[in-house]
């Protein structure tokens, strides 16, 4: 209790100190906020893991009832994460802001908002009862909406900013219904009571209402369709935010779906062939929109996407191993989702925080206005390699663990499933396998174009590495990556008592990982220390060899042309043109261009814009009827007072009128209910 | 072990057999069998010349390349025997693994920032993406038939019985061979012959690199063929006492050089966009293997 007090006056305290300090000092308040509630939080959640759940009831006002907080497993797991997040994105945050410290308004606001939401993530993650949640979820959308608003004078910066609040509220509208219709029927908001409403009316009802709360969630998460926000707000953001809302907040999306899956009685196969099928569209569609962009931001949230479509692919081959009561899959689908998450968050910020570094030396994210960083910033580079390493699943790194994972539950799952399903596992795996390959595209592009070959574009100032300290987040996140992906035992066995959570449902035979074929993991790390080893003792070697020979320097070589400019490099359009135009029918690519023609030819160019046909047809068409539809209004909005003055007074009228007519429509409700 | 000291035999002749069978086809006598060891030895000992735009990623490149493609090798069984690194989805690390060091072979180029190995490189990462899915869904299919997932589980158990098993053999190895040729940049997808940088894939990602690290990619080249050889040849091992099948292994590998060597004498390269056709056709082939496994199974009607 007296941690709870602690934990919510520290963001109530802080709040209100900061606008008084200086651009330093609102740093370090920031900070020491930061660390102090993650210090709390995850003195709890480590507490949980080790066996001592976390229980708490707190009186409530009349309309929410007793709030309830609770950490088990499965939110240890998440606050953990989010704390992870939000101590290096904290810190490099501080770095990052130091070129705005001028405008101390802004950034007083920006300090505000980044504790908000840590203290709300963190929250949603313990609140147990759905109308605490939903201000909670409200707090944060909000929080997330203003930090995104950083660079507000930059006009696309609001239009995203405003995508991300209209959307995010469309997500809250789903959770509305979603709690409104168990509290409609139990008159309670406790979680408690969603789980025992679903296990009396399991079926149709138990199935509508997690539709609801998937499709809320999945707004957040990211899943195609619902998608189309992420790609807007990533970019926005300060690179610190994006690297938090693609590490964390997103993932608040999965969260609660786990948290659903745990709650809601459904038919497992179903529900899990059905995640399993959008996460497999989503993870190819997000990294194929991926590969196009030029936006160095844009592209990673695209890879947001993906990495939530691997997820979920998890989430779902958990919930079939669920419905065939076989704890092989249903335990590695459910820890390789869950340590994806972690994968994801670890990877994903650090290529947006180097991607910070980009921007912050260069004043640009155009891909094909970079190139030949790595001569310039060598650290970020490497780091950015790294991370492009891990994020494409390759060993000796975390991404491949978790994907190992979920291929292991795929195989292991091949010999009992019948045909139907045999050609689930063939699709799901093809999936995997396409996305990996495709997620080599777009990394080997952005890598190759930005950070090596030579410089396509004269920058005016000079550019530079950043500050060792604003590095050393990124060298800590980097360390996890390499830790997880040589020790991923010591990782997974932390993952026992999320997992249990899950096979419990259908009371799986679950206690560990030990002979569920997961030891194989402890060959995998052998063979990436090999590897490592491999690579150094042929280092050695050739270093050993080379020491007398000549050793020369010359410029590349031409193929005969002498004089080469950087212009003749290959472009990353270039670099991802034969794949363009061999999945063209997927994609929605505005071309501009002028040709060059005649003998003599004179100036040409050629522009494209990739955009989403998904946006298109979910999100452009219908707003478009919309607004001719409402245009049909507008006589109502005729601009003369009077008229106005009449609509107030119809409104009071009709408002006055109401208890006088209630009788008619009171009747005429009690005839159609007889009817 | 086994499979390490014979693999590495059979990739010091593999390349060396292709080239003579080639020469021989086209009316030469063409370099003694060894040639290609000699080329690599003689790389080895020579100074390099690197390009002023490259930094540590080429330098590190063509190492990477060669770890990934022996420590891919480490994992190929021979028979029984297991390779040096054994575990339940062995094939999965193996498949993951080489695609690190294509990772790699592809950034080097770009770090040249030439703009010939510029394309090679959006060939290669283009043309390694189509490839994958065709060996895992082979991979698949034999997991699926035999009941294991480890390269030497799968092998020992694949027992050829029916017709319809002995045409999914077939099938499978002829998609590990073409899969070891696009690996490899060879016919029809790439010539490694041709004069021209604008028609290659493999050789002008390579253009830069000089002296040891060209020994490097080379060697890396041999010992891929042989791997892929080594894997076609536990296709039909099966249990054979291991005299017979080291006799069997050595004959299987030149029968593939030469068949290679011959190939590539009487085909013409594929225009570079039919490629990604052609390499989509494989995957079909797999997923022939795939439907045939069920059948076998009788998981359908």
């Amino acid at each position: 209790m007296i941690l709870l007090n602690l934990f919510l006056l520290i963001p109530v305290f802080t709040a209100v100190l900061i606008p008084f300090l200086s651009a330093k000092g609102k740093a370090i308040a920031v900070y020491a906020a930061v660390i102090l509630m993650a210090v709390i939080s995850g003195y709890q959640a480590v507490e949980v893991l080790m066996g001592h759940e976390f229980n708490l009831m707190l009186s409530g006002n009349f309309v929410s009832g007793d709030i309830r907080l609770r950490i088990d497993a499965l939110s240890a797991w998440f606050i953990l994460i989010i704390n992870f997040s939000f101590l290096t994105g904290g810190f490099y945050g501080i770095f990052y802001m130091s070129s705005y410290r001028l405008q101390t308004k802004n950034l007083s606001l920006q300090a505000i908002l980044f504790i908000l939401l840590n203290a709300s993530l963190t929250g949603l993650c313990v609140i147990q009862n759905g109308f605490i949640f939903l201000i909670v979820w409200e707090i944060m959308a909000l929080s997330a909406f203003l930090s995104i608003l950083f660079e507000h004078e930059n006009a696309a910066v609001v239009k995203a900013g405003i995508n991300f609040l209209i959307q995010s509220h469309i997500s809250i509208l789903f959770l509305m219904i979603g709690f409104i219709l168990v509290s409609s029927k139990t008159g309670s908001y406790d979680f408690d009571s969603i789980y025992l409403y679903s296990f009396h009316h399991q079926g149709a009802f138990s199935l509508l209402l997690f539709g609801f709360f998937f499709i809320g969630f999945a707004i957040k998460a990211g899943f195609v369709p619902f998608h189309t926000w992420l790609p807007y707000a990533h970019p926005a953001a300060p690179a610190h935010i994006s690297g938090i809302m693609s590490g964390v907040l997103i993932k608040i999306g999965i969260f609660g779906i786990l948290r659903m899956l745990l709650l809601i009685h459904v038919d497992y196969k179903m529900v899990g062939s059905a995640i399993l099928l959008l996460s497999i569209i989503s993870g190819l569609y997000g990294v194929m929109l991926a590969i196009l962009q030029h936006n160095l931001k844009k592209l990673l949230a695209y890879h947001s996407i993906e990495n939530i479509g691997i997820i979920g692919i998890g989430i779902g081959l958990g919930c079939i191993g669920l419905g065939f009561h076989n704890p092989v899959l249903s335990s590695l689908g459910f820890a390789g989702a869950l340590l994806h998450v972690l994968n994801h968050s670890l990877f994903k910020s650090l290529l947006f925080f180097t991607a910070g570094n980009v921007y912050q030396a260069t004043h640009t994210l155009d891909i094909e206005k970079l190139g030949g960083l790595a001569r310039k910033m060598p650290q970020t580079a490497l780091l950015f390699l790294l991370a492009a390493l891990a994020i494409c699943g390759l060993p000796p790194f975390n991404g491949f663990i978790s994907e190992f994972l979920l291929y292991s539950g795929l195989f292991g799952w091949l010999h009992q499933a019948d045909v139907a399903w045999v050609i689930g596992i063939g699709l799901s795996f093809s999936a995997l396998v396409l996305i990996g390959g495709l997620a080599m595209i777009c990394f080997t592009k952005a890598f190759g174009i930005v950070f090596l070959g030579s410089e396509r574009h004269e920058f005016s100032h000079e550019i530079k590495e950043v500050s060792v300290l604003q590095l050393v987040p990124l060298y800590f996140i980097g360390a996890f990556i390499i830790a997880i992906g040589l020790f991923p035992n010591t990782f997974l066995n932390i993952l026992v008592q999320p997992v249990q959570l899950f096979t419990r449902l259908q009371a799986l035979p679950f206690t560990s990982f030990q002979g569920q074929g997961t030891e194989v993991l402890q060959s995998v790390g052998r063979s990436s220390w090999l590897l490592i080893a491999l690579v150094m003792v042929v280092w050695g070697i050739r270093k050993f060899i080379q020491q007398k020979k000549l050793r020369a320097q010359s410029p590349t070589w031409g193929c005969g042309y002498t004089a080469p400019t950087p212009q003749l490099q290959y472009t990353a359009s270039s670099f991802v043109k034969s794949y363009t135009k061999l999945f063209g029918l997927i994609f929605m690519i505005q071309k501009n261009e002028k040709e060059l023609t005649g003998v003599f030819p004179s100036e040409a160019h050629y522009e494209t814009n990739p955009y989403d046909k998904i946006e298109k047809w979910l999100i452009d068409y219908p707003l478009t009827y919309l607004k001719l539809f409402l245009n049909g209004f507008r006589f109502v909005q005729n601009g003369k007072l009077q008229f106005y003055i009449l609509y107030g007074i119809l409104f009071i009228l009709s408002v006055l009128s109401i208890p006088l007519i209630y009788e008619q429509i009171n009747g005429f409700i009690e005839f159609l209910k007889q009817l | 072990m086994l499979s390490l000291i014979l693999i590495s035999i059979a990739a010091l002749f593999f390349t060396g057999i292709i080239i003579r069978t080639k020469s021989i086809a086209s009316g030469r006598k063409g370099p003694g069998i060894l040639q290609p060891v000699f080329d690599v030895l003689k790389l080895f000992r020579k100074g390099s010349v690197y390009s002023e735009t490259s930094g540590f990623v080429f330098r590190i490149a063509p190492i990477i390349y060669f770890s990934s493609v022996v420590l891919a090798m480490l994992t190929v069984p021979f028979g029984a025997s297991k390779g040096f690194i054994s575990f339940n989805g062995d094939f999965i690390f193996f498949a993951y693994v080489l695609a690190l060091g294509k990772f790699f072979s592809i950034i080097g180029a770009l770090d040249t920032g030439s703009s010939f190995e510029g394309m090679g490189a959006s060939r290669e990462a283009l043309y390694s993406m189509f490839a994958e899915p065709a060996f895992f869904i082979l991979m698949g299919s034999l997991a699926l038939i035999t009941g294991h997932t480890s390269f030497q589980e799968i092998f020992s158990t694949l027992h050829l019985g029916s017709s319809i098993t002995y045409a999914i053999a077939i099938l499978a190895s002829f998609v590990l061979l073409l899969i070891a040729m696009i690996e490899n940049s060879r016919m029809p997808i790439d010539d490694p012959k041709t004069h021209l940088e604008l028609t290659m894939i493999h050789e002008v990602m390579i253009l830069d690199n000089s002296g040891f690290d060209l020994g490097l990619i080379l060697s890396t080249g041999y010992i891929k063929f042989a791997m892929y050889g080594a894997l076609i040849f536990n296709l039909f091992v099966g249990l054979i006492p291991y005299g017979y099948a080291i006799l069997i292994f050595f004959a299987l590998q030149a029968f593939l050089a030469i068949l290679i060597g011959i190939i590539e004498s009487f085909i013409a390269r594929s225009r570079m966009n039919h490629n990604a056709q052609f390499i989509v056709v494989l995957s079909s082939v797999s997923l022939l293997i795939f439907f045939g496994v069920l059948l076998v199974l009788g998981k359908f009607i």
